[in-house]
Order: C-alpha cells, then sequence, then structure tokens
C-alpha cells in the first residue's frame, strides 16, 4: 500500500509509529479479514463507546470485513456509532440525522465522475433510529433508485445515546427508561422492506458469528459495485439501556437468535447470485 | 461598527476569540502577505517569519496531512525544502498527521491535532509555531484557538489564499518561496555570527 499512502521522505523520522503501522501492517490491501484479527493495525482501535457495546463489536468486525478500506468512504449519521466514527482511520462523513443515504447516493454518483477507473465503496454505517425511523425515506429511496451503495444498520433496538427510547426496531413490548410503558407495535422487518424495494443483496447478521457478518459486508459491497442496492442488518445489543452485563452481549446474541426473535437471514437477487458465483470460481481458479 | 482595527497578536486572547475575518482582516491580494492583520509585501513577510523563527525559544513547525503525505507530484520536494528551513532555523517539527479527535486524547509529546492544538502547545513550551500543509479548515480553527489559549506566535506557509488567523500569513506559498525564507534564515544567522 505504498503507493497509495505514502510519507515524504523528509517527515518519515516524525510521523508516529501508529501511522507507519497502518501503512506496513493495516488491513490496506484487502487481503485481511476478521479471522486475522489482532494480527494487523485494526482501523478502530480506542473509542468512547460504552463497555461492552454490541455496536462497537460489529463495527469492529465490519471494518475488518471492507474488501477494499483503501477505497472506501462510509457515511454515517447521528448516534452511538457517531462517536465511533471520528477515531476511525477510514475515510467517512457524518451526515444530518436520516439524511445519511442520500448524502451516499450523491457521493457515490460522484466519485464514478470523478474517478472512473477505480471502484469507490460508499458503505453507509448508521443505527437503527437513523435508517428506521428518521431517515427510512432516504434510505427506502435510494433502494427504488437503485443506488449503488451498501446500507448497513447497527440495530441496538433502541436510541441509545439520548437516555433510551423506543425506536422502530425495539421489540414490541420493550421497556426502556424513556419508554416505561412498554413498546405498543412490533419490531419492523426492515431487510424484508428492502427486498420488497430491490435490493439485490440483503442480510440480517450477527456479531455472534464473525465469519458470516463478514461475508455478509463483502457479499453486500461488491452487490452494490455491480447490479444494485444492498442492505445488511447486524443486532447490536445495548447493554446500557437493556440493562444487561457488559459481558453478556454475546449471550444476549445467542439468546435472541434461540428464541426466534431476531432470525439472521439472507435474500440474493438471481443477479447478485450470479456474480457471487462467478466470483467464487475465479477464486477457487 | 469597528473602532479600532483588529490586530493579529499573540494571545491568550481568551474563551472563543473571534475569527480574525468577523474583526474585518481579509486575506491578502496576490503577491502580498499578512502580517498581524496588515497587508504587506510578501519579502516583508518573508523577514518577519525569518526574524519571529530566529528570535524563538522553542519554534516548531506543525506539518499537516498535505504535505507529510506524499500524494501528489511535487509534494516530496515540498517536504524536503520544509525540513531544510526547519533545520535552517533550529527549529523542531511535530506532526499533524491527520484531523480525527482522537479519543481520549493524543500524545502532544510526538503530535498535534487541530481539535486542540493547545496540547501540544503547552506540553512543549513552544512559542513559535508554523503551520504548513494543514487543509484551510483545520488551519482555521487550529489557529484561533491557539490564540485563543496560548501566547504562541502563529505563521502559516499556505498555498492557496492564506489565514487571516495567523499572526504572519503567507498565501501562494510554492517550494521557490520556501527556498527563499531559508536563505533569509541563513543570511541572518550569518550576519548574527
Amino acid at each position: 500500500m505504498r503507493n497509495l499512502f505514502q510519507v515524504s521522505a523528509a517527515f518519515e523520522d516524525i510521523m508516529p509509529a501508529e501511522y507507519k503501522s497502518l501503512i506496513e501492517n493495516g488491513p490496506f490491501g484487502g487481503d485481511k479479514g476478521v479471522t486475522d484479527l489482532g494480527t494487523f493495525k485494526e482501523l478502530l482501535e480506542e473509542h468512547p463507546l460504552c463497555a461492552g457495546c454490541g455496536l462497537a463489536l460489529s463495527l469492529r468486525l465490519i471494518l475488518a470485513s471492507l474488501p477494499n478500506p483503501e477505497h472506501t468512504i462510509i457515511v454515517g449519521s447521528t448516534g452511538c456509532s457517531a462517536l465511533a466514527f471520528p477515531q476511525a482511520a477510514v475515510h467517512n462523513i457524518h451526515s444530518l440525522f436520516g439524511n445519511q443515504n442520500a448524502v451516499a447516493s450523491g457521493l457515490k454518483r460522484a466519485l464514478s465522475l470523478r474517478f472512473p477507473d477505480v471502484v469507490k465503496d460508499v458503505v453507509v454505517i448508521a443505527g437503527d433510529g437513523a435508517t428506521a425511523d428518521i431517515g427510512l425515506d432516504m434510505v427506502m429511496h435510494s433502494w427504488f433508485r437503485q443506488e449503488r451503495i451498501t446500507t448497513i444498520m447497527l440495530d441496538n433496538e433502541a436510541y441509545a445515546n439520548t437516555g433510551g427510547q423506543e425506536s422502530g426496531m425495539s421489540q414490541e413490548g420493550a421497556v426502556l427508561n424513556m419508554a416505561p410503558k412498554g413498546k405498543n407495535f412490533s419490531k419492523i422487518s426492515v431487510p424484508e422492506l428492502a427486498w420488497a424495494s430491490g435490493c439485490a443483496y440483503v442480510a440480517a447478521v450477527t456479531p455472534a458469528n464473525p465469519r458470516k457478518l463478514q461475508s455478509a459486508v463483502r457479499r453486500g459491497i461488491l452487490a452494490a459495485r455491480e447490479t444494485g442496492s444492498s442492505y445488511i442488518q447486524v443486532y447490536s445489543p445495548c447493554p446500557t439501556n437493556y440493562k444487561f452485563k457488559p459481558n453478556q452481549t454475546i449471550e444476549k446474541v445467542k439468546s435472541r437468535e434461540k428464541d426466534g426473535t431476531y432470525q439472521v437471514r439472507e435474500y440474493i437477487s438471481d443477479e447478485a447470485q450470479l456474480l457471487f458465483d462467478r466470483l467464487e470460481e475465479v477464486k477457487n481458479g | 461598527m469597528l473602532t479600532k482595527r483588529y490586530e493579529v497578536q499573540k494571545g491568550p486572547e481568551g474563551y472563543l476569540p473571534p475569527a480574525a475575518a468577523m474583526m474585518g482582516i481579509v486575506p491578502s491580494e496576490p503577491g502580498t502577505s499578512l502580517v498581524e492583520g496588515q497587508m504587506v509585501l510578501q519579502e516583508t513577510a518573508m523577514e518577519k517569519v525569518a526574524d519571529a523563527l530566529l528570535q524563538a525559544k522553542n519554534p516548531v513547525f506543525f506539518p499537516g496531512p498535505l504535505i507529510l503525505w506524499a500524494w501528489k507530484e511535487g509534494v516530496e520536494e515540498k517536504a524536503q525544502a520544509i525540513k531544510e528551513l526547519a533545520d535552517a532555523a533550529g527549529a523542531k517539527i511535530i506532526p499533524m498527521p491527520d484531523y480525527r479527535p482522537k479519543y481520549p486524547m493524543i500524545n502532544p509529546e510526538i503530535e498535534i491535532n487541530p481539535n486542540h492544538p493547545n496540547l501540544t502547545i503547552w506540553h512543549n513550551n513552544i512559542d513559535v509555531c508554523l503551520f504548513v500543509g494543514v487543509h484551510c479548515h483545520y488551519a482555521n480553527i487550529a489557529l484561533k484557538l491557539i490564540r485563543g489559549g496560548t501566547d504562541c506566535y502563529t505563521i502559516a506557509l499556505c498555498a492557496e489564499a492564506g489565514h487571516e488567523d495567523a499572526m504572519i500569513s503567507l498565501r501562494d506559498v510554492g517550494l521557490d518561496q520556501i527556498r527563499q525564507i531559508t536563505e533569509i534564515v541563513k543570511k541572518r544567522k550569518e550576519t548574527q555570527k
């Protein structure tokens, strides 16, 4: 990656070690993944999110799964994840609450014009409030328009950094600090909305299965490059607002999968499936 | 209405100082520079830069991403010229590799961040600093913060239209201008011997 990220020779001796490490041993070049975590310099290390935050774990896994981080631009929105993105060593844009898919659409189009010979992956990573509530119109219209972007929802089932309000993604009956009577309607089925809206690839995954999460992220981004919009939902439970111990996050995910209240699932269009098959063939020689 | 012309002086000016632009300081015309808010010929400003660097107890250069990273042709040469200027002036170099507001905080010994530049200036007792290769928006923020919270004298060598918030601001600075300042510094040192 020295061709892309190169320190001016005159300043090599004063460049902090963490930057040299990112160049020499970072994820750039696309040959690192979730199974290599701990062996390379990650794009996100220190962050101010709560202990045991499912979202922080998901974000770490998503960033490790990016197929081409040096040419990836992340568009975020208001929410807990917005506290972590400024720390990430990857291009990222913070958009107004709910605007993320509109911003990403324009960005992708502009990048296609500015860099016609380079594939630039535009990936929206936002919370459930930004994706399923406040920004749902922008999100769905980007899908209707078949924008070549990947939308990833970090689903913690709450507005978690404003005291704990229910979101459209909270389960029916969920009691939160600011929803003491319990939620009156069910969790929105965004994967099915995405599929019905014409997304080429849709997945609901969890950080309890990092390989599956990685596969979904990579498939989503590859599908967005070649076929059309893609959507990935990542259940990322919040110990602070749902009041479980920070070391129980993965346990919580697994119990929700087991009782069927969070279902891991995948929808692939014929066109996207052909693409994945073709890529698999190339990979296997 | 302003009754007295605003002067861009070293601080500390206090919490939330006004942007110099708000106080009526406008970018200099091509071929000229700003010294403490006043437009002067670029050659005059170059002399002032040399004076400020040589009179400082602890001058430090803050190169930003535009010059730290060899991202396009010509940057390496400019970086080398800045290094030579720093060496000639006896200045230390502390980089600003990117603009992330790092959590929990930066290491002020080895880097500077535009969102809290005072940490590096206080930690290292820097009395004169020189910005080069920092994107306009972040240079403006950092220069204003420095003026607000420290008594550090600020210099900006800008490849674009300059920075009103610096005490000395040179615009359209390329390789030739950097080398010219280095020559002035060297000559000054010779005459001081």
